[in-house]
């Protein structure tokens, strides 16, 4: 779903189903909870159906069209009866919005599949595009720097959304990387079937991090954090890792990506 | 032809072609018409504007480009470029009544002159354009009797007389002409060259001169009155 | 040529391993990219152009059995002769028999991709015809008896202090003391010493970026001209191509021009771009006395009509490979064969086989970049998971991943169980990786832990919180 220029006013109180992702589900709730706030901001009430568990991608991106089936009809059955659906990353809502159609071609759920991927959104193409939000309340200082995550950027064309509300925050100075829309090697499965070339990728990424002089890195995709935050902290930098949803709902006191919590004082 | 019938039939079989499904008519009515698809609007000019964008568009990649004013102007205009470059007053010419026809000897006369195809001893050939492409800065030659083919590449300076009605906007006006001049077939060899010969392949470095003329220089007659 | 796509892996732990190649790629990095954005923007109806370029091979394959029947027919009344081959071994036959009736026995060559897929040089000089490579790029692989590595910059991989000892192993006839530091003097070197080369030649080989059926024209795109003089100073010149070249006129021939060279260097055309119809006529001065198309199917009639036809709209730019971040780590000869970067990872399982080829489509990021600057629309990452498809139905993937896939899929199915076995693991990872917040070392993924950190979970998923916090607020209520 690219972002388009719609005329069209923001819904009012849309009733939006978050789809968690595995990887968010289970490596990084906060990004869940800043998802949830930045949409109930913005006027959503919100549903997490719990009988949701993954996209599929991993199936799908391995060849396995049958098992990547069974999981998305997982998906359909669980987001029924939902104005739109918003997923915390690029990756899992292009691979709904660009690929169940494709993958249920011919099969009786075709139809199902096409309606839930024509109201399935990216989080952040979805506060921008579809709410119409401009601007976050949010004080955030930092020299920060954001990576264009690949399914994101050329699936769903999602660009200019982020740095627009990171715009808004006060105190942020968004300066760009190198490279930024060069892949970081995470791809899936990819980063541990091909180690070493995943690894000469994600290193020039951490160069080109590092070299941008930001102190903080961001991007929409947990998957490419995870993989980038792991290398630059192998290197022994000092940059913290968050997911955009988490900068923008200003939750600061939340440890940065491999970060351990901070000790409470009793 | 036993590979022809199998590799054909391979196709149809690939493709599902079916008896009388149009598709010869198809082929058929696109080679016939054979229909411009989109062109670029840079080309779309006349006049001066056209020629400008011309020479523009050659300087960009490395010819050079004279403008004269008449024909009487080229053989000194030549001479001059060969002084320039510290080059024996020595070219060989294409045997093209356009060259042959301008005051060589009464406006260049130290200027040694010689006609033929490429000897590999030439360091310069001079010769016609068929037509200039605004679009690139392209010259279009093709071979003939009087326009040897080895004169575009042997040499390491290659002189190209072009005339302001040779000048076109864009490849598509230059299919017109060369269908329009040579309606049973294409001459053996079409070159369209846009600048000197070059190559990249040390290091992503430009160099020029690789194998083709090092220098590629464009004199440009403007015309009096109608083109 | 032999491949050694089965050993992709240990080829780029090599690749990633040689200092001088990762220094030589990093050019491809910034000059290609940076080059082909200018002369996109430079161009306004560039996107539009493209769209054109694939309606037209579209159009094209489709029919492709009546335009190669209208290019043969037009060959032929222009006095060329067309051999159709099937296999690399008849189009080789086909090249070396014609030699062999002009008692050839030096052969000039411009960079001919095909040419390597048929591995025709092997085989002429196998039957003592010398061939002589005249692409700058080709000549200084064929010193360094490599294959290419980039499809329109053969030697890319290759540093100029490594060219300049080739130059100087090689013409020991030139003086020793003589300079050949500088890019310029390597290029004026070649020039000189191949110059004699294409004037000694009895044939010349070509390949053709386009045959157009219109007018029984080959189409080669070169910038050195070295294909020109190749052609046209011999006795005979022998275009070699595959059946997918095949444009039906002159215009759709000049649409798909606009997008080549603008996606393959950043130029807007090339230097030489040359339309050959026939032999030279009666009255011609210069020019082949025969011309000789090799028309080679080769696998590619058996992609019509799949889910590979796709690829046969490929005009060869090498824009894909420019842009691949996997390319740029491992370079071309990782990919074992003829063609690398994402074109290669397609085109080859269609070729050789998804057996000896498979590592190709599956070492992919899937970013897209690929498909997002080939000027044909090809949808590369969509072909390379039609590979990983087929070999997972015949069930040649490795049989751990396979596995992996199949349990992740059988819990993923099941909320309920899915919620018990992800709670279980994520909880043990939490536990353990709270004091640091993450590992440096986790046992089964020894992949990823063997180059990075891995985080370490909270220990708690979203779902499990978000259900307490419902329950708390109602209970509140």
């Amino acid at each position: 779903m690219a972002s388009e220029e719609h005329s069209v006013a923001p819904p009012k109180m849309p009733r939006v189903g978050l789809f968690v992702t595995c990887l968010v589900d289970l490596f990084r709730p906060s990004i869940g909870f800043a998802a949830v706030k930045l949409l109930e901001d913005a006027g959503c009430s919100v549903v997490v159906p719990s009988a949701q568990t993954c996209c599929g991608q991993p199936a799908y991106n391995s060849g396995d069209r049958k098992d990547a089936r069974g999981v998305a009809r997982t998906v359909l059955r669980a987001f029924r009866g939902l104005d739109y659906v918003v997923a915390p990353s690029g990756s899992c809502a292009g691979m709904i919005c660009e690929h169940y159609p494709k993958l249920f071609a011919g099969e009786p759920e075709e139809a199902e599949a096409e309606a839930l991927a024509s109201r399935t959104w990216e989080l952040i193409s979805f506060l921008a595009d579809v709410m119409k939000v401009e601007r976050v309340e949010c004080h955030w200082p930092a020299r920060a720097t954001y990576h264009d995550s690949c399914s994101g950027l050329r699936e769903l064309g999602i660009r200019q959304q982020p740095r627009q509300l990171l715009g808004s925050v006060e105190g942020l100075e968004l300066v760009e990387m190198a490279e930024a829309e060069v892949c970081c090697g995470f791809g899936g499965t990819f980063c541990v079937k091909y180690p070493e070339i995943s690894d000469s990728i994600v290193s020039k990424k951490a160069e080109n991090i590092e070299n941008s002089g930001a102190e903080l890195l961001m991007a929409g995709d947990l998957g490419c954090l995870m993989n980038m935050a792991g290398k630059l902290q192998r290197r022994g930098s000092r940059v913290e890792v968050r997911h955009v949803a988490e900068v923008l709902a200003g939750q600061q006191e939340e440890p940065a990506i491999g970060e351990p919590a901070k000790q409470v004082a009793k | 032809m036993s590979s022809r019938k199998a590799i054909l039939g391979a196709i149809r079989h690939s493709l599902g072609r079916q008896r009388g499904d149009g598709a010869e008519q198809a082929v058929e009515a696109r080679l016939r018409t054979h229909d411009r698809n989109l062109v670029p609007q840079r080309g779309c000019l006349e006049g001066e504007a056209l020629l400008s964008l011309f020479s523009s568009q050659a300087e960009r990649i490395d010819a050079t480009v004279e403008r004269v004013a008449t024909d009487a102007e080229v053989p000194e205009a030549v001479a001059e470029y060969l002084k320039r470059n510290n080059l024996p007053p020595r070219v060989r010419m294409a045997p093209h009544p356009d060259i042959q026809a301008l005051p060589w000897a009464e406006k260049a006369p130290l200027l040694e002159v010689a006609e033929g195809r490429a000897d590999p001893q030439d360091l310069v050939s001079v010769t016609p354009a068929f037509a200039a492409v605004a679009e690139t800065g392209t010259l279009v030659l093709h071979s003939g009797p009087q326009t040897p083919t080895t004169l575009n590449f042997l040499p390491e300076n290659h002189v190209v007389v072009v005339r302001a009605s040779q000048v076109v906007g864009a490849y598509e006006e230059v299919w017109d002409r060369l269908r329009a001049a040579n309606p049973a077939a294409l001459p053996r060899t079409v070159n369209m060259i846009t600048g000197p010969s070059r190559t990249g392949d040390i290091e992503q470095r430009l160099e020029l001169g690789a194998h083709g003329p090092r220098r590629l220089h464009i004199v440009l007659i403007a015309e009096e009155g109608d083109s | 040529m032999q491949s050694t796509s089965h050993a992709f892996k240990q080829n780029a732990h090599r690749a990633l391993h040689d200092p001088m190649l990762q220094k030589a790629m990093g050019h491809v990095r910034s000059g290609f990219i940076d080059k082909r954005v200018q002369a996109a923007a430079r161009l306004p109806e560039f996107d539009q152009l493209r769209d054109q370029a694939k309606a037209i091979k579209d159009h094209t394959l489709a029919h492709l059995d009546h335009y190669l029947e209208r290019y043969e027919a037009k060959v032929l009344e222009m006095g060329g002769k067309v051999h159709w081959c099937a296999t690399a071994e008849e189009a080789r036959e086909a090249v070396l028999s014609i030699c062999r009736s002009l008692d050839a026995r030096t052969v000039t060559k411009g960079k001919s991709m095909l040419s390597e897929e048929i591995a025709l040089n092997e085989h002429l000089e196998a039957n003592g015809i010398e061939p002589v490579e005249t692409d700058l790029g080709e000549y200084i692989i064929q010193l360094r008896k490599e294959p290419p590595s980039h499809i329109i910059a053969p030697a890319v991989h290759v540093n100029k202090e490594q060219v300049e000892a080739d130059f100087r192993r090689v013409h020991k006839n030139l003086p020793p003391e003589r300079s050949l530091s500088e890019a310029a003097q390597l290029v004026d070197e070649a020039r000189q010493v191949l110059r004699q080369r294409y004037l000694e030649a009895d044939v010349g080989i070509t390949g053709a970026n386009f045959l157009i059926a219109e007018t029984g024209t080959s189409v080669i795109v070169t910038n050195e001209g070295n294909g020109d003089l190749t052609q046209t100073l011999p006795k005979a010149h022998i275009v070699v191509a595959s059946l997918e070249k095949v444009v039906p006129t002159l215009e759709d021939c000049a649409t798909i021009l606009r997008v080549l060279a603008r996606s393959a260097t950043g130029q807007e055309f090339s230097s030489y771009t040359t339309f050959s119809t026939g032999p030279r006529r009666p009255e011609d001065p210069d020019g082949p006395e025969e011309y000789h198309v090799i028309l080679l199917d080769n696998g590619r009639s058996s992609m019509l009509g799949t889910e590979f036809q796709d690829m046969l709209r490929c005009i060869r730019c090498g824009a894909c490979m420019n842009h691949c971040p996997v390319y740029h780590a491992v370079g071309g000869h990782s990919y074992g064969w003829v063609y690398p970067g994402p074109m290669g990872a397609v085109l080859t399982p269609s070729l050789i086989g998804v057996e000896e080829a498979g590592h190709l489509p599956n070492a992919s990021t899937f970013c897209g970049r690929c498909e997002a600057v080939c000027p044909m629309r090809i949808p590369l990452p969509k072909m390379m998971r039609h590979w990983r498809e087929r070999e997972f139905e015949q069930h040649q993937a490795p049989a751990k991943a396979r596995l992996a896939i199949e349990a992740w899929a059988f819990v993923a199915k099941r909320p309920r169980l899915y919620r018990w076995a992800t709670s279980l693991l994520i909880g043990a990872l939490g536990r353990a990786g709270r004091r640091r917040g993450r590992f440096r070392e986790l046992p089964l993924a020894g992949g990823w832990t063997a180059h990075r950190d891995f985080p370490a979970p909270s220990g708690r998923s979203f779902q499990a919180r978000w259900a307490e916090q419902q329950r708390r607020g109602r209970a509140s209520r």
